[in-house]
């Protein structure tokens, strides 16, 4: 539709059509206004705050996805998602006993073995276009459980406290005694990406695949696209909470198998 | 019991490390009978308790038991030896076998049954939910799975502060069965009564040390009115 507003035959809805969208916020901004809810700054912020981030970034890869592009840089920006991530995780789940380097493992851990499956498996072409985007996935979508599970797993220690040393008492190891807690935590944490997962195509529509039809790719490729995708999320997911509540899980107790006290509020 | 069975405390200090509740504690606890630790709240008698379970270590000084400093211990070895039971009874879920079965996980239900019977239980107990037993029967179900791992001490933190007196008193006889048989139990208390119903040995606590220690006989004629009033001597 040449001249029109839109023009996503092409993958780009242009500056128009990105200003157009806007009115979607507009639209969120006077349900806040009508029902007094008083988000409007938040929402102009969190959208304007997206908007610059994505630009940014989608300036910064055009530095790495091109397939002339070193893989050093790839690799970079990697390490720099790692630590904003281990940095995000420690903000918000403080009052885990070194939780900034367990964050760091967990979500190096992660990337090694989903990536290592990705591109090992040569399910996907090792570049910069792909390393990145599947580096990025990885590490966002571990994020929430990650701090779910941390944040578990302190409250545990706190809260069943009595149980935990009643377990040691009877002269079971600390591991012994934490593992119904760590249990828990990690179904917890696990639980609502397999619901999601289970949804998927009935209740929603996940982003990449929308993304890749808008693009204008076959429905078909973007559907094993979006399959690999979710079983990315699935193994992220689990293989970070698995090692973060592992490394949480040593750090709550002392080498006397005791259950350490909380150092600080669990907020 | 010889005396090198007893628990020996050497110039221990435990508790936070900026506020310790126990100062210089030199004390000897003895392996036989129902030793009770007494004293006013905040005293460090559960701090004491704690550190003979080593669910947590002094910050200094050191606590010996049977000739060896806890340290030298697998404390997993060690706590299947002085076994504990708490004020508020942990309950884990499931039946009272499967609470039997976290403290030896191939108990037979013989065995359940036996234990239970010995605690003054029924048997029939042993597939009950253990989530729905009174409060009495929770403190004597937790005793009975202690007694799962064949302790030859018996740690019990106020076991009966929860309690209603008919439950208190099944208990405590409880307790004092245990000790007849052969098993050293070391009983925080801060009912007066009850400690001169049970008590073989006496360990006052104040302040985070040993204020007196001995046979009711001689506390009751302690010069201390703390040590007096701690036993619940006649005036």
């Amino acid at each position: 539709m040449t001249g029109g507003l839109l023009a996503i035959e092409q993958g780009d809805i242009g500056i128009a059509g990105l200003a157009a969208s806007g009115i979607l916020v507009a639209v969120a901004v006077a349900v806040s206004l009508w029902r007094h809810l008083g988000l409007e700054r938040s929402l102009l912020w969190a959208s304007l705050r997206a908007l610059v981030q994505l630009l940014l970034v989608g300036w910064a890869l055009q530095f790495v996805v091109d397939p002339g592009d070193p893989l050093i840089f790839s690799a970079l920006w990697i390490v720099a998602m790692v630590a904003f991530a281990g940095w995000t995780t420690s903000r918000r789940a403080s009052g885990v006993p070194k939780v900034l380097p367990l964050a760091l493992v967990s979500y190096t851990a992660a990337a090694i073995v989903v990536l290592g499956v990705l591109f090992g498996f040569g399910i996907y072409e090792l570049e910069g276009r792909t390393l990145v985007p599947l580096a990025g996935m990885v590490v966002g979508n571990s994020l929430a459980a990650t701090v779910l599970v941390s944040r578990q797993l302190l409250i545990a220690a706190d809260e069943q406290r009595g149980l935990i040393e009643g377990r040691l008492a009877l002269g079971l190891s600390a591991k012994e005694a934490f593992q119904p807690h760590l249990r828990q935590a990690l179904r917890t944490a696990l639980v609502p990406q397999i619901e999601s997962t289970k949804a998927v195509g009935i209740v929603f529509l996940p982003g990449a695949m929308v993304g890749l039809i808008l693009a204008g790719v076959d429905p078909a490729d973007a559907v094993k696209v979006q399959v690999s995708v979710m079983y990315l999320v699935l193994g992220s997911v689990a293989t970070t909470t698995a090692v973060m509540s592992l490394g949480i899980s040593r750090e709550l107790f002392t080498p006397a198998q005791q259950l350490k006290r909380p150092t600080g509020p669990i907020e | 019991m010889s005396s090198a069975d007893a628990f020996e405390l050497v110039g221990v200090d435990a508790g936070p490390a900026d506020d310790p509740i126990l100062h210089g504690l030199d004390l000897e606890i003895p392996a036989n009978g129902v030793t009770v630790l007494a004293g006013p709240s905040g005293a460090g008698k559960s701090t004491l308790l704690r550190l003979l379970n080593r669910l947590d270590d002094p910050a200094a000084g050191e606590v010996r038991w049977r000739d060896r400093a806890l340290t030298d211990w697998d404390p997993t070895d060690l706590r299947r030896c002085v076994a504990m039971v708490f004020q508020r009874p942990p309950i884990f879920p499931g039946t009272v076998r499967d609470n039997f079965a976290v403290a030896l996980p191939d108990v037979t239900d013989e065995r359940a049954v036996h234990v239970l019977e010995h605690v003054g239980l029924s048997g029939e107990l042993v597939g009950q939910d253990a989530s729905t037993l009174s409060g009495g029967e929770a403190q004597r179900m937790c005793v009975a799975r202690a007694l799962l791992t064949d302790p030859a001490v018996l740690l019990a933190d106020e076991p009966t502060a929860a309690l209603d007196r008919s439950a208190r008193e099944t208990v405590e006889d409880l307790g004092r069965a245990l000790a007849d048989s052969g098993v050293a139990v070391v009983w925080v208390s801060h009912d007066t009564d009850q400690l001169r119903r049970l008590a073989d040995h006496v360990v006052v606590l104040a302040d985070g040390s040993v204020r007196a220690t001995g046979h009711l006989a001689d506390l009751d004629a302690s010069p201390d009115p703390l040590v007096r009033r701690s036993v619940g001597a006649s005036a």
